[in-house]
């Protein structure tokens, strides 16, 4: 077995995806001028939020996520251990490497961090209501953003008489510029908490792992996690619209066929249209529901794709008429958290011993809402968002003829897109032709080769020299990456024959057939009773989680988004696994532990 | 009423009518404490069964002038009164109550005849009966009603050993007054068997079930003479955690004559799990009870039985208390960052899990 991955320099360019590196910031790629840090690092691809090629713009995030997560350890909250996140993209795909903090500085950052941290941790209800005010305010002004074709003649009023004294040319270029800085806005919100959640979510970890030392994690979990999740709420809509399809009498349109005849049918009748007009009031926000991690633009957006959720409602709706109850039962759920706790507490020897387990535990429930509900509001509301506008710019350059489809879009880097607003506003000014009908269709045309081409190469699950131990908390609760994981790699997967190790991120055994799924598309291929083997799961699958009998992934840790939904949703889960959509085929008779984190194959 | 007071009918209110061991087996399988199904034959089959047969009487002549010095006459004399309690007949209503009770217990074994274990039960602990529990008879692989009918006769003519009855003539107790309730308790006849810990024997780690078990009787784990297979299962969520699935080579199991023998196990069972899942979360639920009911951490011996009911079928057969880890002052797990949350933060996140000595 190598006890090392390539170096970022041994690494070749696939077939076709020669000169793949104009379509990223040079500052996001490995380069000889930097060469003896990378080659220091040890780098993995982040496959929990990143797991396919990134198109040039859609670059746009994993920079912004990675540099404000850095930015907080480092800058804002000094992290004692731990600086930020290098980061990098090779043959179009994400790879971090986190920074240890110098250790003659630990000293000084206790301190930095003590004070700082702590008045997170002292004010976090304010502050929190303080973020949740200030990300609704963030979405508002997303929604304002306007990116329309200009006019022929600036409207007189509004524009000339007013006194303005400027015109809808400049509100474009502005509106591009305000998406891309409130995109960074929303990324530096986003770890404005999350590692402070985890930060007290490890302690009260710790704590439970040094009273209890064979407590299993998931009991950790479930004494923390929350009842009521703005993350589920987009299933509960769901299925409170299946409800009221059934007892309104409607639900007989669900089986009219698509989405448009579906509405047809439904606008016919009073009954109908009051349903239509419930569906509209749940679809916003709760809709704006990515099918996929939110991070790439080709992740289907239930809003803007209604034939996702009414599949779902559908099958909801015939669950409702064979009588089955749709309803998460959060009274026994609440009564079994605490039956956890009270039964854990009264093992503990001390009364000192006891309120510290309380402390920590009533700290981890304050700051932990934050760690499930944020990907709400972020990854899928905001980014949503985000994204739509963006396709609407992308459109009104199809109609001046910069290239064929409002998606072409995210072939431009960010800066790119600012040169070519420049290019229609500049035309639009004088008036004459813009150079970019010529200038962009071949350029968009190649790069679609090169990422099909990147796409048809499997990345390097990691690159250069591991530690011996990998101790970063953050890397091994938010991606799953521990020292048994890189071992699983560097052996290829093959350590034993037949057997998968990953994370244990949701209990309960089960045997039965896989299927193997790679995208959002496929996952109307389920079967009932089927094992759900994907590289990773959104949140935006918890409809299916009712069908399959457990989920494994190829990457994600305890705390992946997946993971936290398959423990609400009871369905057993391996995450983490690095090579189950690789090692296991759709028909494979499997066994799920995910009290153990293994999966076998049977047959 | 009935002369027959099931375990699972116990109530405080029968206790004096059980005597000491039905009140607690009563007691246990009331707290969930799934001990072998059996039942007391309840002090009034005595008090009937002396009055039918003028017995009294008899013992008013058998002890008159008794000269507790001489140890002959004692003996004589004790034994006629004990051939004579033997040898009584009972009324047919206390009977019908044991032998239909003892069917009772059959029908529920899926077994005639089943094997059981008869004992006599002392009434009252202060009671000077009470001092001679030790001497009261225990009778193991009865089987049939009519040995059933027998055993509780010698249990009951087991009052009136030597030693209990000079005893009682020199305290001036009365003999008709001396009461006696008679166990039958049915026979364990282990699938597999063993121990459990109510805490994880190697780290006194208290959230968690440790299990060692074997096929056949639990002596062989308890002497250690087999390797049993290994569960640790958490107190709380029910998982679980280890499965250690050892080569059982050696079992011990029960002869034709009623002893247990050491036999070789056949190969393909020596390395199956002498559990099921089922099996393991009802061991792990009885030790859970049995030290809730005590009230501090058990080291109990528990069995399979071979002839109850699924789901029926784990049987506890004794509860101690656990003493090693219990005699342990447990050390508080702050590390003295307690009441300074941040100090404990800053700990977790500057040693994380991975690289932390347990």
């Amino acid at each position: 077995m190598p006890d090392r991955f390539p170096s970022p320099f041994e690494i070749a360019t696939p077939e076709g995806a020669e000169g793949w590196q104009e379509m990223y910031v040079y500052s996001s790629m490995f380069s000889e001028s930097r060469r003896d840090f990378e080659d220091s690092m040890f780098w993995f691809q982040d496959g929990v939020h990143w797991p396919n090629v990134l198109t040039p713009w859609d670059a746009t995030f994993f920079e912004f996520a990675i540099a404000s997560l850095s930015q907080y350890n480092t800058r804002h909250l000094q992290v004692p251990p731990a600086n930020g996140i290098a980061f990098r993209i090779l043959n179009g795909y994400g790879y971090l490497s986190p920074v240890p903090a110098d250790e003659s500085t630990i000293e000084e950052r206790v301190a930095n961090f003590t004070d700082r941290a702590g008045h997170y941790f002292m004010n976090w209800n304010d502050l929190y209501d303080n973020w949740m005010t200030k990300i609704r305010d963030l979405v508002g002004e997303l929604e304002s953003l306007e990116f329309n074709p200009l006019p022929e003649i600036e409207d007189a009023d509004e524009v000339v008489k007013s006194g303005a004294g400027l015109g809808s040319g400049y509100a474009l270029q502005d509106n591009y510029h305000r998406i891309v800085s409130l995109g960074l806005k929303l990324w530096n919100y986003h770890f404005e908490f999350l590692n402070l959640g985890y930060a007290a979510y490890l302690d009260f970890f710790m704590f439970c792992k040094t009273v209890f030392p064979d407590i299993p994690d998931q009991a950790i979990a479930k004494m923390v996690a929350g009842v009521e999740v703005d993350l589920f709420r987009p299933d509960d809509e769901l299925k409170r619209l299946a409800r009221k399809a059934v007892d309104s009498g409607v639900a007989g349109a669900f089986s009219a066929g698509d989405v448009e005849a579906t509405c047809e049918v439904l606008k016919g009748s009073s009954e109908g249209q009051a349903w239509i007009a419930s569906f509209e009031e749940s679809a916003e926000p709760w809709f704006n529901f990515s099918t996929g991690s939110g991070f790439y633009h080709h992740d289907k957006i239930w809003i803007e794709n209604l034939e996702v959720p009414f599949e779902f409602i559908r099958n909801y709706i015939d669950m409702v008429q064979s009588g089955e109850d749709l309803n998460r039962p959060v009274d026994a759920i609440r009564a079994e958290r605490d039956r956890v706790v009270a039964e854990y507490t009264a093992l503990l020897g001390s009364d000192e011993e006891k309120g510290e387990f309380e402390g920590k535990l009533g700290l981890a429930r304050v700051v932990f809402p934050y760690v499930e509900n944020h990907n709400f509001y972020v990854e899928h509301w905001s980014h949503s968002v985000i994204w739509r506008k963006m396709r609407q710019l992308g459109e009104t350059l199809v109609k001046e003829g910069f290239w064929s489809d409002a998606d072409d879009i995210f072939y431009l880097k960010r800066t790119e897109v600012e040169e070519a607003l420049w290019d229609y506003y500049n035309s639009w000014a004088t008036p004459e032709a813009p150079a970019g009908p010529s200038y962009w269709p071949p350029i968009i045309e190649r790069r679609k080769g090169i990422c099909d081409a990147l796409s048809k190469a499997k990345p390097s699950p990691a690159l250069g020299v591991p530690p011996e131990v990998i101790t970063e908390p953050f890397t091994v609760m938010l991606w799953g990456i521990t020292s048994d994981s890189v071992s699983a790699w560097l052996g290829g997967g093959d350590a034993k024959e037949g057997e998968l190790r990953g994370m244990a991120a949701s209990p309960g055994i089960v045997e039965g057939v896989a299927r193997v799924i790679f995208s959002a598309d496929q996952i109307g291929e389920l079967q009932d009773g089927e094992i759900l083997v994907a590289p990773l799961t959104a949140p935006s699958w918890a409809p299916i989680f009712g069908k399959i009998q457990a989920t494994v992934t190829d990457t994600g840790g305890m705390m992946s988004h997946a993971a936290i939904v398959c423990r609400e949703y009871g369905v057993p889960a391996v995450t983490g696994t690095g090579f189950a959509t690789t090692n296991l085929s759709t028909g494979q008779r499997i066994r799920v532990d995910g009290t153990n984190g293994t999966v076998t194959v049977l047959d | 009423m009935s002369m027959v007071m099931w375990f699972s009918e116990y109530s405080p209110s029968v206790k004096t009518s059980v005597g000491g061991k039905g009140a607690s087996l009563g007691e246990m399988t009331g707290a969930g404490l799934p001990v072998p199904p059996g039942f007391a034959l309840t002090t009034a089959a005595f008090r009937a069964s002396k009055e039918q047969a003028g017995l009294d009487a008899e013992l008013a002549v058998h002890l008159d002038g008794l000269d507790t010095n001489d140890t002959n006459m004692v003996s004589e004399r004790c034994s006629e009164i004990r051939r004579a309690i033997e040898g009584m007949a009972m009324p047919s209503a206390v009977e019908d109550d044991l032998r239909s009770a003892y069917a009772t217990l059959c029908s529920e074994s899926n077994t005639d005849d089943v094997p059981v274990a008869v004992r006599s039960s002392a009434t009252s602990e202060d009671s000077p009966d009470a001092s001679f529990a030790g001497e009261h008879d225990t009778y193991l692989w009865v089987r049939g009603a009519d040995d059933v009918v027998d055993a509780v006769r010698r249990c009951w003519a087991s009052l009136f050993t030597d030693r209990a009855t000079c005893y009682r003539v020199e305290m001036g107790y009365e003999h008709h007054t001396v009461e006696m309730s008679v166990v039958v308790q049915k026979m364990v006849r282990p699938v597999s068997a063993g121990v459990a810990f109510t805490l994880n024997p190697s780290n006194g780690d208290r959230s968690q079930i440790c299990i060692d078990s074997a096929w056949g009787f639990g002596e062989g784990v308890v002497s250690g003479e087999v390797t049993p297979d290994n569960f640790l299962i958490d107190k709380v969520m029910f998982e679980i955690g280890r499965r250690e699935i050892s080569n059982k080579t050696h079992e011990f199991r029960l002869t034709d004559h009623d002893t247990v023998e050491k036999v070789e196990t056949e190969k393909e069972r020596a390395s199956e799990s002498s559990l099921t899942d089922a099996h393991i979360k009802a061991i792990a639920t009885l030790a859970k009870e049995a030290e809730k009911h005590y009230g501090c951490p058990q080291d109990i011996e528990w069995a399979v039985d071979a002839d109850l009911h699924e789901g029926e079928n784990v049987v506890l057969l004794q509860s101690r208390p656990e003493t090693v880890w219990s005699k342990k002052q447990s050390d508080s797990a702050s590390g003295g960052s307690n009441g300074d949350f941040m100090a404990s933060i800053v700990s977790t996140l500057m040693n994380p899990l991975h690289t932390q000595k347990r």
